[in-house]
């Protein structure tokens, strides 16, 4: 129950999150990839925002022998740099320049009700039910 | 850069950081959509439920966004509808085969200085400045 409050509290602090940074605004993340035109470093910040809290945090986390309300940390176990990484990687790329929507901000702009992002969100999930279906 | 808004940027960079630890501290899992969202696919229940809270959690955030600042959410699309499908496409297939999209390569990955991570955001972020060279400056 307390973990479910959390995945709650925590879902909704990334989407506000999202929206106080502006990332939930395609043509703004366009103007972030957009390096050779009227560039917008915003995004950078964003990240550098994020990463300023979660890198000293992690480091404190980790030396933690589990988390507070779970039995492990669940994390990625494959160390090496393949080709799917490299591909899939790529091909999300194009999809982020086409669009200026990756997964969470596609998801939290559903509450905008707007029909492109409802079919950006549902040609998202049909990609990966594909990849489920592939492999 | 006229449309540059560094304070925003960064405060929302710290709500989303401070996303990303709480996830890890209590409930030891990646903040990451795309696999949150993957795994809504999933049959097992156990899975499904808490990715559904979460993603809950990410329209509640945009709600309460619009609820204080009285406004609407800044979202302005600028591709065609038949865009937004192939791109949507290329994001939900790609991430899942790159095992990770920008919070989960991008935030945590990199804040773990994970190499695959730290590639994958390198390859992604190339890709789509590519990508938006051609489609804005030469096409």
């Amino acid at each position: 129950m307390l973990r479910m409050l959390v995945n709650l509290f925590a879902g909704a602090l990334f989407g506000l999150g999202l929206a106080v940074s502006g990332m939930v605004d395609p043509a703004k993340v366009i103007g972030f990839l957009d390096v050779t035109g009227d560039w917008d470093p915003t995004l950078a910040f964003v990240m550098g925002g994020a990463l300023l809290v979660s890198i000293p945090a992690f480091r404190l986390i980790f030396k933690r022998r589990r988390p507070v309300l779970a039995d492990d940390f669940e994390l990625p176990t494959k160390k090496d740099v393949d080709a799917r990484l490299l591909g899939g990687s790529a091909l999300f790329g194009v999809g982020w320049g086409l669009s200026g929507f990756c997964p969470g901000p596609a998801v939290t702009a559903l509450a905008t009700g707007l029909t492109p992002v409802f079919a950006f969100v549902v040609a998202m999930i049909a990609g990966m039910a594909i990849y489920k279906w592939i492999f | 850069m006229e449309n540059f808004t560094p304070v925003s940027g960064l405060i929302g960079g710290l709500l989303i950081g401070l996303a990303t630890v709480l996830m890890m501290l209590l409930n030891g899992r990646i903040a990451g959509i795309s696999g949150i969202v993957g795994g809504l696919l999933a049959r097992n229940g156990s899975e499904v439920g808490w990715r559904a809270v979460f993603v809950v959690g990410l329209l509640l955030g945009a709600f309460a966004y619009m609820l204080a600042t009285g406004g609407a959410l800044p979202v302005r699309v600028e591709a065609s509808l038949l865009v937004m499908v192939v791109a949507g496409l290329l994001v939900g297939f790609g991430t899942r085969l790159g095992s990770g999209c920008t919070s989960g390569h991008g935030v945590s990955g990199i804040a773990r200085f994970s190499k695959r991570s730290i590639v994958a955001t390198l390859v992604f972020m190339g890709a789509g400045i590519v990508t938006v060279f051609l489609t804005g400056h030469v096409l």
